[in-house]
């Protein structure tokens, strides 16, 4: 009971980080069709970031946020290299991001290094059913949740999440409106780095960061954005929970080198499982 | 209103508008009438900066809305949502008049875009475009798939705002006989020319435009 609960508290705090990361690839995607590789590149910004502006000797209630802007800042950068040229189509796009992503390397590794950095998060833990909990782990699931219910709010209530949902409903129209598509898939971004970047802050002090981190957060983030179809945000977070405690499950019962193969597993699945479907829809439709 | 002088717009190699010339005069209800592909949607899109002009001279007098074919609403956003994101530009996006404009759609503020008939979407679609308080409205096949008795209601709320806001209207139809009826003048388009234009009188009777376009009183295919 005791480690089933561990491991349990475990994935939900990994799985809410995905669940981040997902978002930020949801969103993006919706808004300008484009599937954003470096979006795990943001979470590793920031997570970096942070380790350093904390041995600068700022407190955490600056480091943090500052971290999560400068990640917020990276993300408009790498829109404005993947879109900023009118009328480039999405599956260019996509490799521009990925460029992007191995020239972040470079500059990652040239400012903080090769090595896996970290910082303390919340310190102490609390004791729940006999199991000894870090505060860490108990302060990310709220967060995500108020992260979440915060972009529920953005775009269902405000007239900027309006403008941003007709952009993906519907560009032409939304330029006709005087809407200007480019500039709300700029802010996609914008918002995908910020979502990135809260991950990276939030779990860097559960597991050291290093340059390359940015690939298990991303094939983790696509499949939990794919298992909630690439639709809402809110999606996102029920598939990366589901992933991150199915994830925790495998690497507590059985072996931990299997946990990372679940989550390409299940991308593959679900994208084999679509492609039939899609098959099967152009047959009806001929 | 509008004045439009040798436009011309090409699709890669081909032409898609080849020395279009027009005028609409503030407060005139004007017709552009022709069949499939003659090119007239190409022309709203120049109108309103959709697309870019390869030569010519483009001049508006006012605020366009440009009311695209097919409606094209948001259709997983409310009918109150689709209004409000007309007024994108503007600074009012209180659409309580489209409501008493059109009372139907009012009665359908909370429901899904998607979800409305063809007549309904139509009415959103001319009232989004109405949102941002323009001078000129251009509305791409209004009538297109629609029920005459709706066609004929719309007809009637824009000929009203014609006479009482003096909102200069741009019809683009290939129903000639609903364009005709509608406006005061039409223009013809043919592969991405003026062939004719004049007095909707002097069109009805055109034995050019009756044999084109009148003729036998066909049902809409499309």
């Amino acid at each position: 009971m005791s480690a089933f609960l561990s491991y349990l508290i475990h994935g939900i705090a990994q799985g809410s980080g995905y669940a981040l990361v997902a978002s930020g690839i949801i969103i993006v995607y919706r808004v300008t069709r484009v599937v954003n590789l470096a979006q795990g590149m943001f979470a590793v910004v920031a997570g970096f970031g942070t380790a350093s502006l904390l041995e600068a000797g700022l407190p955490h209630a600056l480091a943090e946020p500052m971290a999560i802007v400068m990640a917020a800042a990276v993300g408009v950068c790498t829109g404005y290299v993947a879109i900023g040229r009118r009328g480039t189509n999405p599956q260019a796009s996509l490799i521009a991001t990925l460029g992007v992503g191995v020239f972040a390397y470079a500059v990652e590794v040239l400012t903080w290094g090769d090595q896996p950095r970290s910082f303390s998060g919340l310190a102490g833990s609390h004791e729940l059913f006999g199991v000894d909990i870090p505060r860490q782990y108990l302060l990310i699931a709220p967060i995500t949740l108020l992260v979440f219910a915060g972009l529920e709010l953005f775009f269902e209530r405000t007239y900027a999440g309006k403008c941003m949902t007709a952009c993906a409903s519907n560009p032409y129209a939304a330029a006709l409106q005087g809407i200007g598509v480019l500039r709300m898939g700029l802010y996609a971004f914008g918002l995908g780095g910020a979502l990135g970047g809260i991950a990276g802050v939030l779990l860097t002090p559960l597991q050291p960061i290093s340059y390359d981190s940015d690939v298990s957060l991303f094939v983790n983030g696509f499949a939990a954005a794919i298992l909630a179809g690439l639709k809402r945000p809110v999606l996102a977070l029920a598939g990366g929970l589901v992933l991150g405690v199915a994830e925790s499950m495998v690497a507590g019962y059985s072996k931990a080198s299997y946990q990372s193969s679940l989550a390409l597993l299940l991308t593959l699945a679900i994208l084999i499982a679509q492609a039939t479907r899609r098959e099967a829809l152009h047959v009806v439709e001929e | 209103m509008i004045h439009v002088d040798d436009l011309s717009v090409r699709y890669a190699a081909a032409t898609a508008l080849d020395g279009v010339s027009l005028r609409v005069a503030r407060g005139e209800k004007v017709a552009l009438i022709g069949a499939n592909g003659a090119g007239k949607s190409t022309l709203l899109n120049a109108l309103s900066g959709m697309i870019p002009k390869a030569g010519g001279t483009i001049r508006l007098g006012g605020q366009l809305a440009h009311v695209p074919e097919g409606r094209q609403l948001f259709p997983d956003l409310s009918v109150d949502d689709n209004l409000r994101l007309g007024a994108f530009r503007a600074r009012d996006r209180n659409p309580a008049w489209i409501y008493e404009l059109f009372p139907e759609v009012g009665r359908l503020r909370q429901q899904r875009a998607g979800s409305l008939s063809g007549g309904q979407q139509q009415m959103v679609a001319i009232g989004r475009g109405l949102m941002a308080r323009p001078d000129v409205i251009a509305i791409d096949e209004m009538s297109l798939g629609l029920a005459p008795l709706i066609v004929q209601q719309l007809a009637q709320r824009l000929s009203e705002l014609n006479a009482e806001r003096g909102l200069t209207l741009l019809l683009v139809e290939q129903s000639a006989r609903v364009a005709l009826s509608l406006c005061d003048r039409a223009y013809v388009l043919e592969t991405g020319r003026i062939v004719a234009q004049g007095s909707a009188a002097e069109l009805t009777d055109s034995p050019f435009v009756v044999a084109a376009y009148l003729g036998a009183p066909v049902e809409e295919t499309s």
